[in-house]
């Protein structure tokens, strides 16, 4: 059923790759659940090996075996269609076999526990679960039981590191290090997992990150630096002000039913005093870069214009998203390949 | 029915007489008969409590016993196991079974049931309103009459304002309290944990603390309306602490509990476990309603235990399935198995400093049972007074154990504390005359 696509060169396929071998022992991770605890050679190190992806993506064929054997299976509770294709795309082009499972609803309503369902995946065969769940923390209980690897793909209000990770690769490519760069995240940052894992990487790379929102949409304690064990942001309420002087603004989608929720009164004053539109870009340092994590509302958080303007990245950030998730799928089989079950299927 | 035994050189700790020496302890037919130096007791059970404590046994206002209906959770014979171990020789047993405690045939269900097979004393607390619905009063007077010592919707705060008056005015006929879950549920709405930087961090809805300080202010007011009699269920706030310290200088009639595991852990115990460590645990062993605060409203409850604002310890002993905890943290059930841990537990603010010993018995003891006036139902309950039940528990203060759940006699082993090491152990604990936990640590 399946057309096999046309064996690359042999030293096409290893050159990309080979680049990153005698970084890998910097990475020492069998599962990808968030960024908060990563250190700034392994950001290094995903980065580089998504440019070197990047460079597969963009021959005629872009396909690499180097996944080979290695399956993965994207485990979906909640719907995704760019995430998914993103990841189910960086698993084809490096040769794995991807297969998609679509659970809806909870685990208690299916019947199936979470637990049990990770344990049927990895007894089929499964290397690496990538896994997008409703539930904050759901991917955490997986990985204590699963041997395989977990991938977070996106788990409640909690974490998204892949998506902080693509954002990062997209800042990166425009303005380099993002050492005391003010990046600028605006909007519904309290049921942003986006935003969450953004907040880690770009604060452990010493970007100056100033996050924007009314009062209700932002999580608590965020900000406070008195308290707790919270990524270091500044908090400013007033667009204008926070947008001042940034290098990077990034929008984050605001959802319709936050205005049932209390949270803000209607779109029109929320997209009056927290929309990202040409006016208030021009704030900004000249040239800033505009990022949206998608799908957006043109019109509410984002103005049309900003959105397909010159200086928006949304759409490098879809490519990037490929080329940053087979790099996490690489290096986590690198990891699982070293020991374990990875070993003896390649061994076969 | 029950031996004679006597309890020999253990250091007595009576809060309810005000008493402290070492002595021994001679119990018959189930009551205590002498608390003195030398007692001649030929043919007694000898129990050696050399270097122990001996306390009346503990009294606990909040155990969910789960039966009838949830008995996959716990049942009589399990949960006063629980107790027994835990030093516990009468539980409250809170009415959110499956049918609620909301008529008379399940409270006699339940003491028929405790009569044949507990370990412990067992005195029933009613249901508020019908089902526990929050919608009807249910018969309070049938329920007092069959043996409730309170009446509480437990589980879920009685929300209606209206209904909660009612219920403390038609309450105070029958000259017992009303028990109140205290949570504006459309404050903590969907919650599934204190609010805080934890919960930003975990990416969980969580609680504020005004959700529960707003419903204890909303019991005082009513309790000062009506003149009757409001018991707040474990409290867990700096907050509320301080209102029901203003409420009792103003003379009214406020009492309230606070569990082992407000007084001693945090929020963080939900992320990263109650052993610490850096990774995320989303430990739902650690989720419980009212949710884990942070370190000032523990020590707040501390302080409020200690000065007598709170009036005693209550377990919140919730156990569930195994299957209830080992899921996502947002289905997971609320509750900890909480009976076998209390008293190491509490035991740290002991070693900790926040309260004394003395203190903390008198909490477990004398204290639950003023809270409630539980010795109109049960004279001589809660203390080591010639003439009292014989119920009595044998403290080690300083003996360090691990909390392991597989020997829990609970059939919930959902506590946060496992492999937790605790200093303080209960090592025997006799209740009604009869010998009903020895610890596995040799006694003597």
């Amino acid at each position: 059923m399946t057309i096999r696509p046309p064996e690359p060169r042999q030293a096409e396929a290893a050159a990309p790759l080979a680049a990153t071998e005698s970084d890998e022992n910097a990475w020492r991770r069998h599962h990808l659940l968030d960024l908060d605890d990563f250190s700034v050679d392994e950001l290094d190190l995903v980065l580089s090996t998504a440019g070197a992806m990047k460079e597969v993506l963009s021959r005629e064929v872009p396909r690499v075996p180097a996944l080979r054997g290695t399956t993965i299976v994207t485990l979906f509770y909640e719907n995704s269609t760019r995430t998914r294709a993103s990841f189910e795309l960086a698993g084809k082009v490096l040769g794995a076999d991807v297969i998609n499972v679509s659970a809806s609803g909870s685990s208690v309503t299916k019947g199936e526990s979470l637990i049990d369902t990770v344990k049927t995946l990895q007894a089929v065969g499964a290397d690496v679960i990538v896994m997008r769940h409703n539930r904050s923390g759901a991917p955490y209980l997986a990985a204590r039981h699963a041997d395989c690897s977990i991938v977070n793909a996106g788990d409640g209000l909690h974490a998204h590191p892949t998506q902080a990770l693509l954002d990062l690769l997209t800042i990166r490519n425009s303005i380099g290090d993002v050492r005391g760069k003010r990046v600028v995240i605006v909007g519904d940052v309290l049921h942003s997992r986006v935003a969450r894992s953004n907040l880690w990487s770009l604060t452990a790379l010493g970007a100056d990150v100033v996050v924007c929102a009314p009062p209700t949409l932002l999580p608590a304690r965020l900000g406070d630096a008195r308290e707790g064990d919270l990524p270091p942001v500044r908090v400013e309420t007033d667009l204008d002000r926070a947008i001042e002087g940034a290098d990077v603004v990034m929008a984050l989608r605001m959802q319709f039913e936050r205005m049932q929720g209390g949270f803000v009164p209607g779109m029109r004053e929320y997209s009056r005093l927290y929309q990202v539109n040409a006016k208030r870009l021009a704030r900004a340092k000249p040239g800033a870069l505009v990022l949206h994590p998608g799908p957006m509302n043109e019109g509410v958080e984002i103005s049309h214009e900003v959105a397909h303007g010159l200086q928006s990245r949304v759409e490098e950030q879809v490519t990037n998203g490929v080329a940053v998730r087979m790099a996490v799928l690489w290096l986590i089989t690198r990891t699982a390949s070293r020991g374990g079950r990875g070993a003896a299927k390649a061994a076969l | 029915m029950s031996e004679r035994i006597i309890i020999r050189g253990g250091h007595v700790i009576d809060p309810a007489t005000s008493r402290e020496l070492d002595a021994n302890v001679l119990i018959e037919d189930g009551r205590i008969t002498a608390v003195e130096g030398g007692i001649a007791a030929s043919g007694a059970r000898e129990v050696d409590a050399r270097g122990l404590v001996v306390a009346p046994g503990f009294v606990d206002l909040h155990t969910h016993l789960r039966d009838p209906g949830l008995e996959y959770k716990e049942d009589i014979e399990s949960g006063t196991r629980a107790a027994a171990r835990g030093g516990f020789t009468t539980v409250c047993a809170m009415p959110n079974t499956e049918p609620a405690m909301d008529t008379r045939s399940v409270v006699e269900y339940v003491l028929r049931e405790a009569a044949a097979r507990a370990s412990v004393r067992v005195l029933p607390i009613g249901a508020v309103s019908k089902g526990r619905a929050g919608k009807e009063l249910a018969e309070l007077g049938d329920l007092a009459a069959a043996g409730c010592v309170a009446f509480s919707d437990d589980g879920a705060p009685v929300y209606d304002a209206t209904l909660m008056r009612r219920a403390l005015e038609y309450a105070a006929a029958f000259d017992l309290p009303i028990i109140d879950h205290c949570e504006d549920s459309s404050l903590a709405h969907d919650a599934v944990m204190h609010e805080g930087w934890v919960s930003t961090r975990l990416g969980l809805r969580g609680a504020p603390a005004a959700a529960e300080d707003a419903a204890v202010m909303r019991d005082i007011a009513l309790a000062e309306a009506t003149g009757a009699h409001v018991h707040i269920a474990h409290v867990s706030t700096r907050g509320a602490v301080d209102a029901v310290r203003r409420a009792k200088a103003r003379g009214l009639r406020v009492t309230a509990e606070v569990t082992p595991h407000h007084l001693t852990l945090t929020d963080e115990t939900v992320a990263f476990g109650a052993l610490g460590g850096g990774d995320l645990l989303y430990d739902t062993n650690a989720k419980v309603n009212p949710p884990l605060r942070t370190q000032d409203d523990v020590d707040a409850c501390a302080a409020g235990l200690a000065d007598g604002t709170i009036d005693c310890v209550a377990t919140d002993h919730a156990p569930h399935a195994l299957i209830e905890k080992l899921c996502e943290f947002d289905e997971a059930a609320f509750g900890i198995s909480g009976l076998e841990t209390a008293f190491g537990l509490c035991m740290r603010r002991v070693h900790g400093g926040a309260i004394p010993l003395a203190a903390l018995i008198e909490r477990m003891t004398a204290g639950p049972v003023r809270a409630l006036g539980l010795d109109r139902h049960v004279p001589g309950i809660g203390t080591l007074a010639v003439g009292a039940p014989a119920d009595v528990v044998l403290l080690d203060p300083d003996l360090e154990w691990v909390v392991d759940p597989a020997r829990f006699a609970s059939k919930g082993t959902n506590t946060p504390l496992a492999g937790v090491t605790l200093r303080g152990a209960v090592v025997c604990t006799i209740a009604a005359g009869r010998v009903v936990h020895e610890s596995e640590v040799a006694v003597g």
